[in-house]
């Protein structure tokens, strides 16, 4: 007889690697690039700004979670990407209550508040810049922070976007690089470009968001921005308005965005639409971070149109 | 022909090439040899001997308790102890014959099928106690008997062999592959409209290009490179990657004009029929990274799983979890004093478990148990649904087309456990329409 005894666990009895924190540190890593550049550009502040964003997150979950009696689940870094990114979407220039007011909104407010990680109905970061935008409007839009490179006539502290809505001219190639006025990480449409396709690459984000995101308002602005087929104009708006930072980091959220891959094409398509009119047909020049928070809304009703059909249950399989 | 396969699946670690170089050996039992009544879906066997009745090699000890069912054959020569509820793999106790081994392995005359008709190969099956060798364990007369033979046009032969280490019918195909086709043959003897289809992973090119090369000369025979991808050897998925057809939980796949056996269990019907061989043993993969020498062996049923492991050369370092079959969807064992039943095909002793080392957590939608689901659900949603116990809702949203492959357990980073609730799921749902009916 044997007298040993075994663990003993429904199938399958082997796990793959990925783990929920080693998803957020990969797209922290892959945001690295663009956050880097934010610091550099536009200097000190930007970087005490992210600090104080980041604990923020990590402090109010801790404490959130301390004092609800809830298991303590800071270690698995999704505070801290809302924090990295509710900084990147700062304009560098804030006061550093600002952060702090903004990290505390994300995640007690926007995410704790509903049930924590995976239940919140928008994008915590989103959330909290909307939030402050519409309270702060002045400062939130205030893009006088001078960038180290930028060659860009900062003294008016427009964004490229507003300025091209103004019908000035802009520099495609600073845009494109990112020299330029904007919140902290959102002017470097190539480092961001790259962060996204480190994330696809990766397997951790599917291209149907993006790419869809993408496409759909590149046909909305060609068909409807008044420039006709022009490239350029066309560009400008690809790498204005923090469009790479919503499209490959924002949109892409797990928890606010569509699990059904159906799902994702109309939601990417719907972005793409929503922000096209809020540019084109708004007042505001941006409209990234309000389509982006709309459509988070949007995703139960789209998911439930979009549920995938069982194999052998008709369909095409 | 290009490769063949399904959407969905995933890559877990295989862990075959501890095994799969290691010819099959024969192992002959020590100890008592423990005989389960129910080792096969089905109604359970009932006992044909009695307490002091001597016994021989591939003697009936017990009889098909109905069609679906199996007969059960001593697998050596000895005397019937006791009939008592013992331990089994599935965690159960189940009444089981108990024979003393007397070490002699006197056999029992075996008669071969002298004529080749349809009906006596059928018997000759059914006499054999031939059940689905692959883990399911159905009965395989029953499979061999659909309602429209005229209508089969596949028998496929599931050499996938998709779950990760086990080796036991990759070996057979190296060792024995004239068995194998002997028994494809006499099987599409029985289905003249029908062509048979070997569908091997890609992973194991050795296998594909022997039979492959024997297959030049049959007519009737072609082998299929399935791409490697877990879980490819799930039945509706092999049916799907080999003829295109998809079937669900409500057809079988003699719906879909198909006939699927694995390679052990055409084996066993080619011994049954050409040499009248009833089924008490078969090749068993010992294997996992705390086994000191992981190996294919001949086992005769019945045999104490305890006893493999020292047939393997003991335990390296002590295992954290034993699980028959594979890692995907074999069984955890609590003890090692079970006995080898028909379906087990494999042995599993890993140093680690993995399913204790890691605490679920949220959600967080990345919607990866979706894509790899092989049946196109929502696992996410559903095994939150059927943990909330609304059944009914379950079963309208597709739950019981799940195949509980373990995909979605296996990939979700939060750790989530999908599987269970989805089996937790199924089977309650499964009640409640007999319930309703």
């Amino acid at each position: 007889m044997n007298e040993q005894f075994y663990n003993v666990s429904a199938n399958p009895h082997v796990r793959d690697k990925a783990s929920t924190h080693s998803i957020m540190l990969d797209v922290i890593i892959a945001l690295l690039p663009a956050t880097l550049f934010g610091w550099w550009n536009f200097g000190v502040n930007a970087v005490i700004l992210t600090v104080l964003s980041i604990a923020t997150c990590v402090i109010s979950e801790y404490a959130w979670q301390y004092f609800m009696h809830k298991k303590i689940t800071v270690g698995d870094m999704s505070a801290v990407l809302t924090g990295l990114l509710l900084a990147m979407n700062l304009p560098a220039g804030v006061p550093y209550w600002m952060p702090v007011l903004g990290g505390v909104f994300a995640i007690i407010v926007v995410k704790q508040l509903f049930g924590g990680l995976g239940q919140n109905f928008m994008n915590p970061a989103l959330g909290a810049r909307c939030f402050l935008l519409i309270s702060f409007a002045g400062m939130m839009t205030d893009f006088s922070v001078k960038g180290f490179g930028t060659t860009f006539d900062a003294t008016t502290g427009a964004t490229p976007l507003a300025a091209l809505k103004a019908g000035q001219a802009v520099n495609l190639k600073d845009m494109f690089l990112g020299l330029t006025p904007g919140t902290i990480g959102e002017t470097s449409a190539i480092l961001l470009i790259l962060g996204g396709l480190y994330l696809i690459f990766k397997g951790i984000i599917s291209w149907r968001i993006p790419i869809c995101y993408i496409a759909t308002l590149s046909i909305f602005v060609l068909l409807f921005g008044g420039h006709g087929f022009d490239a350029v104009y066309l560009a400008q708006h690809l790498c204005g308005g923090g469009l790479m930072l919503g499209a490959f980091f924002m949109a892409t959220d797990y928890v606010t965005s569509p699990i059904t891959p159906k799902g994702q094409i109309v939601f990417g398509i719907l972005l793409g639409l929503l922000t096209g009119i809020f540019r084109i047909f708004g007042g505001s020049a941006e409209g990234v971070s309000y389509a982006i928070i709309f459509c988070n809304l949007l995703v139960p009703l789209i998911e439930r149109f979009t549920t995938p059909t069982a194999f052998g249950k008709g369909g095409k399989n | 022909m290009g490769l063949l396969t399904f959407k969905g699946g995933l890559h877990p670690y295989d862990g075959k090439e501890l095994s799969k170089d290691k010819a099959i050996t024969e192992y002959l039992p020590q100890g008592e040899m423990v005989y389960p009544l129910s080792q096969h879906i089905g109604a359970p066997a009932v006992a044909c001997v009695k307490k002091g009745d001597n016994v021989l090699v591939g003697q009936k000890i017990a009889e098909a308790g109905g069609f679906v069912s199996a007969n059960i054959f001593s697998s050596v020569s000895g005397k019937v102890l006791k009939i008592e509820p013992r331990l089994t793999v599935s965690g159960n106790k189940v009444n089981s014959i108990v024979i003393e081994n007397d070490g002699f392995y006197k056999k029992a005359e075996f008669h071969p099928v002298e004529t080749m008709t349809k009906e006596n190969i059928l018997a000759a099956v059914k006499e054999a106690g031939i059940v689905g060798l692959g883990g399911a364990g159905f009965p395989t007369h029953v499979k061999l008997s659909p309602k429209e033979p005229e209508k089969i046009d596949y028998i496929i032969v599931n050499a996938a062999e998709c779950e990760p280490y086990i080796t036991a019918d990759y070996r057979q195909m190296m060792e024995t592959p004239e068995d194998l086709l002997s028994g494809l043959n006499i099987i599409l003897s029985m289905f003249p409209a029908a062509k048979g289809v070997i569908g091997i992973e890609d992973n194991k090119p050795e296998a594909i290009r022997k039979l492959t090369e024997m297959c030049k000369e049959e007519e009737r025979i072609e082998v299929a490179a399935l791409k490697t991808k877990y879980p490819q050897g799930a039945e509706r998925s092999l049916i799907f990657a080999v003829t295109g057809r998809a079937i669900n939980s409500g057809m079988l796949p003699a719906d879909a004009g198909c006939i699927v056996d694995n390679v052990a269990t055409v084996i066993a019907i080619h011994e049954a029929v050409t040499m009248g061989k009833p089924l008490y043993e078969r090749v068993v993969t010992v294997t996992g990274d705390a086994i000191a020498e992981p190996g294919n062996f001949k086992v005769k049923s019945g045999t104490n799983a305890a006893e493999l492991v020292d047939a393997a050369g003991g335990f390296k370092t002590r295992p954290e979890k034993v699980i028959s079959g594979g890692p995907m969807m074999g069984m955890a064992l609590s003890s090692l004093d079970v006995p080898c039943q028909k379906a087990f095909s494999s042995l599993l002793c890993l140093t680690k478990d993995e399913v204790a080392a890691c605490e679920p957590g949220n959600c967080i939608r990345c919607g990866r148990c979706i894509s790899v689901c092989p049946a196109g659900l929502m696992p996410t949603r559903l095994s939150e649904i059927a943990d909330k116990g609304d059944f009914a809702l379950f079963d309208q949203l597709n739950g019981c087309e799940c195949v509980e492959c373990g995909c979605c357990s296996y990939i979700c980073p939060a750790k989530r456990r999908l599987t269970q609730s989805m089996k937790t799921g199924r089977r309650e749902a499964l009640a409640l329409r007999r319930r309703q009916k």
